[in-house]
């Protein structure tokens, strides 16, 4: 039996010595002719959170705007994708040695990685979507390298809510969450008062199911992931009359879509991205409050290779467009014309400052 | 492959002939037992083996997702070697990233960075050595504990709230919170083993529920303002201060840090319970066959409750690990998944204590080097998680990688013969 086993681990070694030599050559070949200069010296990364950059949200508008900045300004890349919380630590550092010049971090789970990555290596530049730095006493604090991407979702979302509250027949229209999180909540604050603006100025009586504004308070799925959770919650509000959903959720609305398109009347109300272009519930999907984490990041990456980074916060808003709401496209001719009018009214209003979207969550 | 007798199903329901399994709470399926004995017992070899394996696989996975190769395979039967030398650039790069990242990176410019990687894996390392010795002691005992991973994300808590909650002096307040780490892991586990002693639920089903329990616990507790940084509402904990932390054992630039002496420690002592204890020695008497250990005077069910309970210590431990050595934070995915995998590096390790900690270490490695893989060569961290996965299947198939590898089965002797099964009853008489 030894015999056997000794002769099978020679045979492994000679097949493994053999596979090496043989290539050897090819590999050098490969690496002399293969590598395309960049035409620019700069090196842009980014660091995903466990959602992974295909969850058809946030990671994924990132992405795409690192994406764009290699296609247009031909900078170098790498990326790493964490496969838990555990991982944001050892991937910063990863990239670190890979000398990036600039490193962005996607999403508020990696504040603390990236503030101490910031203040470890104050010769590399940083940025961290959906959230602010703060020091030891949980006061907000500004890095020399380091800069937050922000959105005030809530004016996207009130928008969204009017027009919800708006388009509404049954008179009930329904959100809800993934996790009980602050760039979460700030979407259903918005939206809730969005419903509320559109019942005070026409004296209706629209029922939003789902969230309480005032006690913080509704309902959340506990993740960004379960499917089957979106179907649930969803076909829990549409058995209690509501024909508009928003969940901001990622990709636990989709499951949510799927009971919509099921039950025949209902519509969704996309988040981060215009649903109707990156799922396949286009038809039922009324409009979408978009995040334009694409372009922040396209932008923040843009400074950086010019030689103007700055650690000022970017707060995307209506006003520079770091936020939107997506065209109509199906539902062009069931949104009320005048609905239509009032949504470019109010958009107006919050650009203009006339009015004040509030939320707990708003970013400071 | 043919010379191995047909392996009955694991969760096999009906028992076997000879048992008298009426109201029996502590009956365990035969399939189960042999299973696991079958996993823990076949040679160093076979794991070796089945390591390799995992890695060629791996290597096919990593070939096939390159773009280049993807390109070149359009062309193949006109230029075949544009085909292989893009597939051995692209997994010898990986392989050589993962390496770096894992052990040595020989790019570094000096030597203290050059070593770090290796210190990443035993950091990494450290929370798999300590849950696995605990998952080994529950198999050695019969007792297949799946709850690690709600085992651990306890022990964070517990040792999370004592740490950013308590102002106290140094010493004192890593002490207690290591701990309520032990004694939070050791609680959660306990659960599962009254539950198996007192009304025969099979420790399986209460472990996993019990990990659903933990993690919605949790995000609940982690949505309280007791558990939340002062002015905000992420569910993130306030950090833990340096009175509660693990001391660094490499200075700042290294993330190594005491938890891993811990574990070592913990391994040691694992040995000693095991091999040298009167306690370790029921644990083995129950786990190699509950019946005869009843008969010999030993109390099973009260056995079950003790295998539980140090199963659980050891997995709160790699959530201090955790907590107090690398996160500094209690998060909702402060865990990971190390509560599955240390069950992989527990079969891996055959249970042992030295094996255990060899097997921690390569896993630590597989995820360290994996973070390199990914920023230097693009090749997704999914690969890891293929590779560690394939690892436990051959490792829980080991007649394939022996037949793979034409191995004899060091069963053969004692196994009866298909060929001669009227002979083999006198045989084993």
């Amino acid at each position: 039996m030894k015999k056997i086993i000794r002769v099978a681990a020679l045979g492994g070694a000679v097949a493994l010595a053999l596979a090496a030599c043989g290539s050897a050559p090819e590999e050098t070949e490969e690496t002399t002719g293969g590598e395309t200069a960049a035409s620019v010296d700069f090196k842009a990364c980014m660091v995903s959170d466990a959602g992974g950059f295909d969850d058809k949200s946030f990671n994924q508008s990132g992405f795409e705007g690192l994406t764009r900045a290699v296609e247009e300004l031909g900078i170098e890349e790498a990326h790493v994708e964490s496969a838990s919380d555990t991982d944001y630590t050892p991937n910063i550092d990863g990239l670190v040695a890979e000398n990036c010049d600039l490193i962005i971090g996607v999403g508020f789970l990696l504040e603390d990685p990236i503030q101490a990555a910031a203040e470890a290596n104050p010769d590399v530049n940083f940025a961290l979507v959906d959230s602010s730095f703060s020091d030891a006493d949980f006061a907000p604090v500004t890095l020399e390298n380091g800069k937050p991407i922000l959105f005030d979702t809530a004016q996207a979302a009130y928008l969204a809510g009017y027009a919800a509250a708006a388009t509404s027949t049954t008179g009930k229209v329904a959100t809800f969450g993934g996790i009980q999180i602050p760039s979460v909540t700030i979407f259903m604050d918005g939206f809730a008062d969005g419903v509320a603006k559109f019942n005070e100025d026409n004296g209706g009586s629209v029922q939003l199911l789902g969230w309480d504004k005032a006690t913080q308070q509704g309902v959340f799925a506990g993740n960004f992931d379960s499917q089957d959770d979106g179907k649930n919650i969803g076909q829990s509000f549409i058995d209690q009359g509501a024909d508009i959903i928003m969940p901001v959720a990622g990709p636990v609305g989709i499951g949510t879509a799927s009971v919509a398109e099921a039950a025949g009347n209902v519509a969704i109300i996309g988040v981060d991205a215009d649903w109707y272009e990156t799922t396949e519930y286009g038809p039922i999907v009324m409009t979408s409050v978009m995040k334009e984490i694409g372009p922040a990041v396209f932008d923040t990456i843009s400074e950086a290779v010019d030689g103007n980074f700055s650690s000022e916060a970017y707060v995307g808003t209506l006003e520079n467009e770091g936020l939107g709401l997506a065209p109509w496209h199906d539902f062009e001719s069931k949104v009320p014309a005048d609905v239509v009018t009032k949504i470019d009214e109010l958009k107006a209003q919050i650009i203009s400052g006339e009015i004040t979207v509030e939320s707990d969550a708003t970013p400071s | 492959m043919s010379s191995q007798p047909p392996v009955p199903l694991p969760d096999a329901a009906v028992p076997p002939p000879g048992q008298t399994g009426v109201a029996e709470p502590t009956q365990e399926p035969d399939g189960g037992r042999r299973i696991l004995h079958e996993m823990l017992t076949s040679s160093w070899l076979v794991s070796l083996l089945a390591i390799v394996l995992a890695l060629i696989l791996g290597g096919l996975l990593i070939a096939a997702a390159d773009a280049e190769v993807q390109a070149t395979a359009s062309y193949f039967f006109s230029r075949p070697s544009d085909l292989i030398s893009a597939a051995w650039t692209a997994v010898s790069e990986a392989y050589a990233a993962l390496f770096a990242g894992a052990i040595y990176d020989p790019r570094a410019e000096e030597l203290g960075r050059a070593v770090r990687p290796f210190t990443e894996t035993l950091t990494v390392a450290t929370p798999l050595i300590l849950a696995g010795l605990g998952l080994g002691i529950g198999f050695r005992a019969g007792l297949f504990n799946i709850g690690a991973q709600g085992q651990i994300i306890l022990g964070g808590i517990f040792a999370g709230y004592i740490g950013f909650t308590f102002d106290l002096p140094p010493f004192v307040h890593l002490l207690l919170c290591v701990f309520g780490a032990a004694l939070g892991g050791a609680l959660w586990a306990g659960i599962a083993g009254v539950l198996k002693a007192r009304t025969g639920a099979h420790e399986v089903i209460v472990t996993i529920m019990l990990n659903n329990i933990a993690i919605y616990l949790v995000a609940y507790l982690l949505s309280l303002d007791a558990f939340q940084r002062p002015g905000s509402n992420n569910p993130v904990s306030p950090p833990i201060p340096d009175s509660a932390s693990y001391p660094l054992l490499l200075g700042s630039g290294y993330r190594l840090h005491a938890g891993f002496l811990v574990a070592i420690a913990a391994a040691v002592f694992t040995w000693w319970l095991m091999e040298r204890s009167t306690i370790g020695f029921r644990f083995r008497a129950v786990g190699s066959n509950p019946q005869a250990a009843r008969t010999a005077g030993i109390s099973v069910n009260a056995t079950y409750v003790w295998v539980m309970l140090t199963a659980g210590a050891f997995a709160g431990l790699a959530g201090s690990a955790q907590v107090l050595g690398t996160e500094h934070v209690l998060t909702a995915g402060v865990a990971a998944s190390y509560g599955f995998d240390a069950i992989t590096v527990a079969l891996l390790g055959r249970s042992k204590p030295l094996g255990t900690v060899l097997a921690g270490i390569l896993f630590g490695a597989l995820r360290a080097g994996g973070v390199v893989m990914q920023a230097r060569t693009g090749t997704p961290i999914d690969i890891v998680l293929v590779v560690q996965s394939l690892i436990v299947l051959f490792i829980a198939a080991p007649p394939l990688v022996r037949s793979v590898f034409r191995l004899p089965s060091p069963d053969t002797p004692r196994a009866p013969k298909p060929v001669v099964p009227v002979a083999a009853k006198e045989v084993s008489a």
